[in-house]
């Protein structure tokens, strides 16, 4: 053995016991202060408290949109090559399928709640109304977005035809997607938003997207478009637009599916 | 010290240097300071969370998995093992343990950041959300005291704002290479900051943690209906994420430096001057 190689060693191990002792402390603490930032992400008191800054965000974005500014549009050329589809692409339902295949001719968009004339519409009906056509970016509360560009009818035009009650606050879109569990059992997505994002001008139901109608994978027959907010508050497959003083009485409480999950009702960020 | 190597006796009035303490930060600034060190932190790790989430960077107003991506990270499954490799332009970099797949309970798993450099360790982009963005608002409202009362009290244009003399490109390289030395300013000099950290602070206090803001702001479809300036500043909201992206990993590369800089400069004296805001310096001991 070469006495060099031993002496190296014999001098490097009180180095390298230091060493092993410092990587380990140094493990140690860094996932006793990981395990502590879990804690706390988990403890309901410090979740609550994270929770006041959301309404921070709406109230000081509910400022600076009060006047309906209008997201902005692109021209054809700023289109994505590719519109990536996200969450359900195809409805489970037997109900869904038969639509599908007589080509929604049978389908209906229900209105009630709060309203003064309940609507069952027909998408020829729809499309028979006035419709508005945009070309504006998706954003995924993932981070990646997407341009496409919808036509649909203004939800305000369909509001105005079922006509507010007073009291109403909320609408909240019934979809025919089911994603995931849900309180109610049903395991359908849902949405809400209130009335000032629902009197927007660019909040459209959309039927056609890239001039063509609207894909499966998109949301077909009918999808919300509410363009101050991220894709989650899309609601596709919409079949039933209910008008409410609240949300807290649907599934989680929370006014959505992904709501339910943790995200904010508020999607402007 | 030169004093130290006469004989003794020779110069009777030659005294040592002695120690004196100055104040250094005024208290608004150590406070601002150690709620950014906080904020800095919880947002860095929400923020890594939060790009799990979607772990690619683009360029221009769209950008999603089937468009170019200059940087990402990504998690190939092969069978039941997986690999991490890291993309930035043409270049690949395998990075698994650390990129892309890293170790999660003992296990190799696909994830873009490890679960070490995240809040929570595991995933969950509504807490990282979450917890982002309450923590921006504190930045937000932290720095903007920190702005208007440094402009207020002059503490800018006192010592931050460098001189004409200061910014001369031989006193520049002067004191790139003092620096490089590990060679510190002492005595009268060592109670300003040197051109070298007016520069760099100024940078971070101006620039990158402005644009941290901006370009956070521009990521929000709610912020950009109100301010479709922003997203001309930027050039689109992917390139806004690019860009907050970027400026974090300069801040990430900023406070690599400056804590290497107060650990070798003193870091007990540096450390109290940013807690109790007294600074020592060296004078000469016959000096007043």
């Amino acid at each position: 053995m070469n006495p060099n190689v031993k002496f190296k060693a014999d001098r490097m191990t009180p180095f390298q016991a230091r060493r092993k002792w410092l990587t380990a402390f140094a493990a140690g603490a860094g996932s006793l202060a990981l395990a502590g930032c879990d804690r706390a992400v988990n403890n309901p008191r410090i979740d609550a408290t994270l929770r006041s800054a959301e309404k921070l965000t709406l109230a000081s974005q509910r400022l600076i949109l009060q006047h309906q500014p209008l997201a902005k549009e692109y021209g054809e050329r700023d289109l994505s090559p590719v519109f990536r589809a996200n969450g359900s692409m195809m409805p489970q339902s037997k109900e869904y399928a038969q639509l599908l295949q007589g080509k929604f001719v049978d389908w209906r968009l229900k209105v009630d709640g709060l309203v003064a004339r309940p609507q069952s519409l027909s998408l020829a009906e729809l499309k028979a109304m006035k419709s508005r056509t945009q070309i504006t970016r998706h954003d995924c509360v993932e981070g990646w977005s997407a341009i496409g560009k919808w036509q649909g009818v203004p939800l305000s035009q369909v509001l105005d035809l079922a006509g507010l009650k007073p009291g109403a606050r909320y609408v909240i879109f019934h979809c025919a997607d089911n994603l995931g569990e849900t309180a109610d059992d049903s395991g359908l997505y849902y949405e809400s938003i209130d009335l000032l994002d629902a009197y927007h001008p660019q909040t459209i139901l959309a039927y056609m997207m890239n001039g063509q109608d609207l894909p499966v994978a998109h949301g077909a027959p009918l999808r919300l478009r509410i363009e101050r907010q991220l894709g989650y508050k899309q609601a596709k497959y919409v079949n039933r637009i209910e008008v409410a003083d609240a949300y807290s009485h649907l599934n989680g409480g929370k006014g959505g599916f992904w709501e339910d999950r943790g995200y904010e009702w508020y999607a402007g960020i | 010290m030169t004093t130290a190597r006469m004989p003794s006796g020779t110069i009777p009035r030659a005294a040592p240097a002695r120690k004196q303490l100055l104040p250094r930060h005024s208290a608004l600034v150590r406070l601002t300071h150690w709620i950014n060190v906080l904020c800095f932190s919880l947002l860095l790790m929400t923020g890594a969370q939060i790009f799990n989430a979607h772990p690619r960077l683009y360029w221009g107003e769209y950008g999603a998995d089937n468009d170019h991506a200059w940087l990402s990270i990504d998690s190939l499954q092969n069978g039941s093992s997986v690999r991490g490799v890291l993309h930035l332009g043409s270049l690949t970099f395998e990075t698994t343990g650390l990129l892309g797949a890293s170790k999660d309970e003992g296990a190799l798993a696909a994830r873009g950041f490890p679960s070490w450099l995240t809040i929570p360790s595991y995933q969950d982009l509504a807490a990282g959300r979450r917890w982002h963005f309450f923590f921006a608002w504190l930045f937000a409202i932290n720095g903007a005291v920190y702005l208007i009362a440094g402009l207020v009290s002059r503490h800018f244009r006192r010592d931050l704002l460098p001189t004409t003399s200061e910014l001369a490109p031989k006193h520049l390289a002067h004191e790139v290479v003092t620096h490089a030395k590990l060679q510190f300013p002492k005595g009268e000099a060592a109670r300003r900051y040197n051109v070298l950290q007016k520069l760099s602070y100024m940078g971070v206090a101006f620039v990158l943690l402005p644009l941290m803001v901006l370009t956070g702001l521009t990521m929000s479809p709610g912020m950009d209906s109100a301010f479709h300036v922003l997203l001309d500043i930027f050039g689109g909201r992917p390139s806004a994420r690019s860009l907050h992206f970027i400026c974090a990993s300069l801040l990430v590369a900023f406070v690599v430096v400056h804590i290497v800089m107060v650990l070798v400069s003193g870091v007990w004296n540096n450390l109290r001057s940013m807690i109790t805001g007294k600074y020592a310096i060296e004078v000469d001991g016959d000096a007043q």
